[in-house]
């Protein structure tokens, strides 16, 4: 159920995340989920794709300080408390948010978590009734 | 008022027989009290006879910062050490310090040397000298100290920093003149305005201000701030410390003690003497000293000679501002660092390419010192406590090899420039001119 995550040291210099977006569509990949967590010098694009090994080739062919990191993707339903719960079930057990993005759209939410122990994450998680969406299923969205 | 007219006003070709004469005492000083010297001479085919006076000085073997380091700590000092009254060190941070002797004439001379370049700046013995340039090892601080007492003049011997305290005696005191260096006089001014003293107020007439290169904006700068005149001194502790040369109240060029230090200009490359007036690297010849004597020391600081007789009388020869180095040496807040001792600090952090840049730039009147270096993509972390760090290990590995802190940017790799040859990996921002 873990998933991968594409993260990409950028400068913060203008043109920096069109380069990657242009080398990402060259080869045909599309971006599920994306999130720029920056600091005054530089910034980590953090993106979900469609496929994380080709996109992590084809920017590292390209010079780019980049790697993949182990995230949780969940689904929850697009109304209020949902991910209250979530989060609630995550303290409850003292699992730790690293970081994470999320978006909602109609009746469905989506969030990405980086969390210290993402198998714990996942089981806590899935016990509670949660989806948690698969690797194999995010690559389709 | 001129401190020693026989010297300072002397006929040039009286000059030059002066130095011919010391010339040859110091060359048969160090031909048969330093090994170092002897061996050289023998390699180059010269001995103490070849050297008849100030023209066959082209004759002579060059010394290195790198002669000192590889004789550490004594191995060219020309008198026993019984003689030696004084050492002083370089802070030595890669390897070994570069350690200079004194014997007790030495040291009279020194203290003769700063009081007069004290004079050329047109302070007396009815002055207020505050020194806030560092005791101890470093040169600065005691060697302005003595040639201050030689003057005459009441000294204040703060050292560096605690500005509290320098701001509350320059009142207290009516000191009236300050010592150290451009930057420290410039913090001093803001530091005062901070606390509400106007600088104008107090008592200051002179600043002698040396140990690091500065701009004539920067003096018009600490001029209006204090309504002081402000001087630029030079030397170096191979040679002697601070006095080997200073400005007059002229500002048109510093005049070199040369009854002492016997100044060249060279090309560093073809190592040549070039003609006056023509810019190279400065070398010095000491022709006084009894500790360590030394031959055609190569200053790295690139400047020109002007022999031409000045407007305050004096017809000491006098050399233009420094305007940069022969060598990639960096002076930040008056500390040498060379981008060396940066690449083996970087050297000791995996997660960092060997890939590096040095900016540096004064802002605030201070030095600031920025490292830009690549990211290792192997060792590349996506959450930014990581990085931060990082960043923290490294700016504590520079801070221990150099002494003072630098801004640390990490950068994407392969972005800083390289070539084929040797990559450019300064880029000081400091204009100097
Ligand atoms: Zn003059």
């Amino acid at each position: 159920m873990i998933a991968k995550q594409l993260s990409v040291f950028l400068e913060n210099k203008s043109g920096r995340l069109y380069e990657v977006m242009e080398i990402l569509e060259k080869e045909n990949i599309n971006i599920v989920a994306l999130s720029v967590a920056d600091t005054t010098e530089y910034g980590i694009l953090r993106m979900v794709v469609s496929d994380p090994e080709k996109a992590l080739k084809a920017l590292k062919d390209n010079l780019f300080s980049v790697g993949l990191t182990d995230i949780v993707c969940i689904c929850i339903p697009n109304e209020v408390g949902s991910f209250s719960k979530a989060s609630k079930y995550l303290s409850e057990e003292e699992i730790s948010i690293e970081y994470m993005y999320a978006f909602a759209l109609n009746d469905k939410a989506l969030a990405v978590l980086r969390t210290e122990n993402n198998e714990k994450c996942i089981e806590v998680l899935t016990n509670k009734g949660i989806e948690v969406v698969s690797a194999d299923k995010l690559k389709k969205i | 008022m001129i401190w020693n007219k026989t010297i300072e006003c002397r006929d040039r070709e009286e000059m030059r027989e002066l130095q011919s004469k010391r010339l040859c005492e110091t060359v048969n000083r160090v031909y048969y009290n330093v090994p170092f010297y002897r061996n050289k001479m023998q390699e180059l085919g010269v001995y103490p006879e070849d050297i008849e006076g100030i023209d066959d000085i082209v004759k002579l073997p060059f010394t290195t910062k790198q002669d000192l380091r590889d004789n550490y700590p004594f191995g060219i000092f020309a008198s026993p050490m019984q003689d030696i009254v004084r050492v002083h060190a370089s802070s030595g941070t890669t390897g070994k310090p570069t350690v200079v002797g004194y014997t007790r004439k030495d040291i009279t001379t020194w203290s003769e040397i700063v009081a007069r370049t004290l004079n050329f700046a047109g302070v007396s013995k009815d002055d207020f000298i505050q020194i806030a340039y560092g005791y101890g090892l470093f040169t600065g601080g005691l060697g302005l100290h003595y040639g201050g007492e030689r003057l005459g003049a009441t000294v204040v011997p703060i050292s560096g920093g605690n500005t509290e305290k320098q701001i509350q005696l320059m009142q207290d005191f009516k000191t009236s003149v300050i010592a150290c260096t451009p930057s420290y006089a410039l913090y001093l001014a803001e530091a005062m305005q901070e606390r509400g003293v106007d600088p104008k107020s107090l008592n200051l007439k002179v600043g002698i201000f040396g140990a690091e290169p500065w701009t004539e904006a920067m003096r018009e700068n600490i001029e209006e701030s204090f309504g002081i005149k402000a001087y630029d001194i030079y030397g170096l502790s191979e040679i002697m410390g601070p006095g080997v040369a200073c400005e007059c109240e002229a500002k048109a060029g510093l005049h070199i003690n040369e009854d002492h230090f016997i100044p060249e200009i060279i090309d560093p490359n073809t190592l040549e003497q070039l003609p006056e007036g023509q810019k190279g690297e400065l070398v010095f010849t000491t022709v006084t000293k009894e500790g360590l004597p030394l031959l055609r020391y190569r200053t790295r600081d690139l400047t020109s000679l002007n022999y031409e007789k000045c407007e305050c009388g004096r017809t000491l020869v006098r050399m233009n501002k420094c305007t940069g180095r022969s060598d990639d040496m960096l002076i930040i807040r008056g500390v040498n660092v060379f981008p060396s001792q940066i690449e083996s600090a970087l050297l000791k952090i995996n997660e960092v390419l060997p890939h590096y840049m040095l900016e540096v730039d004064r802002i605030n009147n201070l030095d600031v010192l920025s490292v830009l270096v690549e990211v290792d993509p192997v060792f590349f972390s996506d959450k930014i406590k990581e990085l931060e760090k990082l960043n923290k290990r490294i700016k504590k590995a520079i801070v221990d090899v150099i002494g003072i802190n630098a801004n640390v940017k990490l950068v994407e790799p392969k972005t800083l420039g390289r070539t084929e040859g040797k990559s450019k990996r300064v880029v000081d921002k400091r204009i100097i001119q």
